[in-house]
C-alpha cells in the first residue's frame, strides 16, 4: 500500500513536472525583436512593453485568420 | 496590380508565410494575400506604432513572436510589408523574402523590371524535412 502510494506521489510528481517544463519552454520563445535603423536591436520578452507587443502581435495575428 | 504581383510571388517562395499584406505607412492598403486586409493592416500598424514608441531611433523591422504564430512588418521608406508564420520561423529566411518582396514591389511601380527572388521553395521544404 505504501509503495502504490509513492509510485502514485512520484507519476504525479512527473507529469507536474512535464507541464512546468513545457509550460516555461512555451513562456520563454514569446517575444518582440525590434530592429533599428542605425542597426541595433532590442529584444523584449518581459515587462509592460512586451506584453503590450505581444498582446498586439496575437490580434494581428487573429486578423490574419 | 504590381503589388499584388510580388505578393504572389512572396508566398510561392515562402511556404512559411501564411498571410501577408503590402501598404503604406497611411494605412493605404495597396495588396493582400487575405480577403479583407485592412483589418490585418490596421492590426499591423497598431503594432508597429507601439512598437516605434519602444524608442526614439527609426524602427525597420520587426518580428512578435507568440506561441500561435509570428508577425513579421519590414519597412522601406513610405512602403511597408506585414506578413505571419507559423511558430519558430526561420527568421532570418523570412526578414529577406520579405525585404524582397518590398524591393520587387517598388521596382515594378518605378517602371523597372521586377527582380525575382530564386524559387527556393523546394529547398526550405527539403531542410523541413517535407521533401
Amino acid at each position: 500500500m505504501k509503495r502504490k502510494l509513492l509510485v502514485l506521489v512520484a507519476a504525479a510528481g512527473a507529469v507536474l513536472a512535464s507541464v512546468a517544463f513545457f509550460r516555461r519552454g512555451s513562456a520563454r520563445r514569446e517575444r518582440v525583436d525590434l530592429y533599428f535603423a542605425d542597426g541595433s536591436m532590442v529584444s523584449l520578452g518581459e515587462g509592460p512593453d512586451a506584453e503590450r507587443l505581444l498582446a498586439l502581435g496575437r490580434t494581428t495575428l487573429d486578423a490574419a485568420r | 496590380m504590381e503589388a499584388a504581383q510580388a505578393l504572389a510571388d512572396l508566398t510561392e517562395i515562402s511556404t512559411q508565410i501564411k498571410a501577408a499584406a503590402l501598404f503604406r505607412a497611411d494605412g493605404t492598403l495597396d495588396a493582400s494575400t487575405l480577403a479583407d486586409g485592412t483589418r490585418f493592416v490596421e492590426a499591423a500598424r497598431a503594432l508597429l506604432s507601439a512598437a516605434e514608441g519602444v524608442r526614439s531611433e527609426p524602427l525597420v523591422q520587426l518580428e512578435a513572436a507568440t506561441a500561435g504564430g509570428s508577425v513579421f512588418v519590414v519597412r522601406d521608406g513610405d512602403r511597408l510589408v506585414a506578413a505571419v508564420t507559423g511558430p519558430e520561423p526561420t527568421v532570418g529566411l523570412v526578414f529577406y523574402d520579405l525585404k524582397s518582396c518590398l524591393r520587387s514591389s517598388a521596382e515594378s511601380e518605378e517602371g523597372e523590371k521586377p527582380k525575382r527572388a530564386p524559387k527556393r521553395k523546394a529547398k526550405e521544404e527539403g531542410e523541413n524535412g517535407e521533401a
